[in-house]
């Protein structure tokens, strides 16, 4: 029976707003929430439905990132995946290494989906599932809002710019999911402490025969230039005069 | 010498204006040789259009019955066979590139960068992390190929002066037929783009209903403007998911943005950033919308927009 493999990534939770730091190095991390990524949990949740619709018969969820990251891989086995893998790691790495890496636990698990969220919410990015798609040589549906598996065809709607794209795919396939995809379940706190007795299995990433040279070099992290203050009117009168005056209208 | 192949994004014999605006971007790289490749089954009147592009020296018409939908996985082998002959690869960063160019860089074995809002130089690159909260400056390794989307928002479209020389060209790679087009939305609105409009009208959950919704398309119809959406508002079913504006739906910059019962959140926010007045109505003085609006009018939208309607 058919297994998906999902990956997930651990990131600043999307409530916090982020902080610059002073030397421009990067990000304030610490003592800050982190989270699964809203995308990669919906993709998880639709794994896990697809398991109990009998399309598959197990989901594996996968993440790279340090040791905290088994953090949000029990998360991820309290919702309901039967598996975890973590491929640790402790600086951050670009998609083009997140895909090679996920691609050997794809040669390993041999899954016949493998979703993920289309973008990661820290440094959307929005590339690690086409790129493993590519490398796997499989084919992709990106920014998936309706998956349809039914007699061996597979459907996927997409949320393009003009609209909706249906495509139909050979599997196994890469699928990346968007927001309306499904609305995550709940996890219960017996789910977690079931959970801890899952199987959680670890890889070093720099054990995995992959090179882990990066392409890119942060230069600086700014924050964006603040808007100036605005004023308030009183009423929709006020509002077209100043519009006016502005010259917008 | 830097030498940019752009992807043309195109429907219907269409030119879109984000491949006009991904040409000003490469434009900005000193010294640059800029091409754009056509894909397509019949690809003669988008050659046509990219050809009037100011700044593009040749447009290579790329034509096979597989091109007649912009598949990521079709067009990618194709691509990768052309980027020999080049230095960078560049398309929108709007779904069509979104989809298809991480899959071109990982063919070709490089990285990517993803919306690119400046450029300083043929390999230092500015683009938005987290929604659009921080801009991080990229230098990418020259001996790479690089491969880029292009943010739209940031940058203007490029006239259409041109005059460059069209070539055709066959590809030789096997291309997949594992993925297949099934069918597209119908396109539902003659109204002005919301990616390309000058004034955009926006509402979100505060209006309640898809019939409450044509507010909106009144008060936008009034002002020549093109319709938005939060995603609570496309969420609940009040308006099309093409119509949401923020980190998972269109970043835009008209001139006027118009906010409706829109509270602000980062998501939001991180689409309309650029936008040159923003104009919030919200009942709530607190709500976050009104740090970033230029003007901001505290009332319930329900009185304030037939108020607005008389005035206009
Ligand atoms: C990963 C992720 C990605 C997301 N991406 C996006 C995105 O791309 N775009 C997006 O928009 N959101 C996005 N969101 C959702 C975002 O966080 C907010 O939930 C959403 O934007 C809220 O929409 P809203 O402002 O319409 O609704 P609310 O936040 O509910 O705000 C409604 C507002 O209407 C006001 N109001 C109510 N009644 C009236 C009235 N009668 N008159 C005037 N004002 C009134 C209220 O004061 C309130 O401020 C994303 C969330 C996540 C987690």
């Amino acid at each position: 029976m058919s297994k998906i493999l999902v990956c997930i990534k651990r990131v600043v939770d999307y409530n916090v707003r982020i902080r610059v730091k002073p030397d421009g190095s990067g990000i304030i991390t610490d003592g800050v929430k982190m989270s699964i990524n809203p995308f990669d949990e919906i993709a998880l949740e639709e794994a896990i439905r697809l398991k109990e619709r009998g399309i598959a018969s197990e989901v594996i969820v996968a993440s790279i990132g340090p040791t905290e990251t088994q953090q949000q891989l029990r998360v991820g086995l309290a919702m309901g995946a039967d598996r975890a893998i973590h491929i640790q790691h402790d600086t951050a790495i670009e998609p083009l290494t997140a895909a090679k890496a996920f691609l050997k636990i794809v040669e390993q698990e041999a899954p016949l989906l493998v979703i993920t969220g289309k973008q990661a919410i820290d440094d959307d990015n929005a590339q690690t599932g086409q790129m493993l798609a590519a490398l796997w040589n499989r084919p992709q549906a990106c920014f998936t809002s309706k998956l349809e598996i039914t007699n061996n065809i597979t459907r996927a709607t997409r949320e393009v710019d003009d609209g909706l794209e249906t495509i139909e795919l050979d599997l196994p396939a890469v699928i990346t999911c968007d927001l309306r995809l499904n609305e995550p379940r709940y996890v219960k706190l017996p789910e977690i402490m079931k959970a801890k007795k899952k199987p959680l299995e670890l890889f070093m990433l720099n054990d995995m025969g992959i090179t882990l040279n990066q392409q890119f070099k942060t230069v600086n992290v700014a924050p964006p230039p603040a808007r100036q203050k605005g004023v308030l009117v009183k009423d929709a009168k006020e509002l077209v005069e100043l519009l006016k005056v502005k010259g917008v209208l | 010498m830097t030498r940019i192949l752009i992807i043309a994004e195109h429907a219907h014999g269409k030119l879109n204006i984000s491949t006009r605006k991904t040409v000003s971007c490469a434009a900005q790289i000193i010294g640059a040789e800029i091409d754009i490749a056509v894909f397509a089954d019949q690809a003669s009147d988008v050659a046509t259009q990219a050809a009037q592009l100011a700044g593009v020296k040749r447009v290579l018409k790329v034509e096979h019955p597989a091109f007649a939908h912009a598949l990521a996985a079709t067009y990618a082998p194709a691509i990768v066979e052309l980027a020999s002959n080049y230095t960078h690869l560049f398309a929108p960063s709007t779904t069509f590139g979104k989809d298809l160019m991480p899959r071109v860089a990982a063919l070709l074995g490089v990285g990517q960068i993803s919306d690119a809002m400046a450029i300083e130089g043929s390999h230092r690159f500015v683009r938005p992390i987290y929604a659009g909260n921080a801009m991080v400056t990229l230098d990418a390794e020259p001996g790479h190929k690089l491969v880029a989307t292009i943010r739209t928002a940031s940058f203007q479209p490029a006239a259409t002066t041109g005059n460059a020389s069209i070539e055709s060209v066959s590809i030789a790679a096997t291309l997949p037929n594992h993925t297949r087009f099934i069918s597209h939305s119908e396109e539902h609105n003659d109204r002005p783009d919301l990616q390309s409009a000058a004034r955009v009208v926006a509402g979100g959950r505060a209006l309640g209903s898809a019939e409450n919704f044509n507010l909106i398309y009144q008060l936008a119809d009034q002002l020549g403007a093109g319709v938005g959406a939060s995603r609570a508002a496309v969420d609940a079913g009040y308006a099309a998911n093409e119509l949401q504006v923020g980190q998972t739906g269109k970043i835009i910059a008209p001139d006027l943005y118009i906010a409706v019962g829109i509270s602000g959140a980062i998501q939001h926010l991180t689409g309309i950033k650029d936008a040159r007045t923003i104009v919030a109505i919200n009942k709530d003085p607190e709500a976050p919308i009104f740090d970033v609006a230029d003007i901001g009018l505290v009332g319930d939208l329900f009185s304030v927009l037939p108020e607005l309607a008389k005035h206009l």
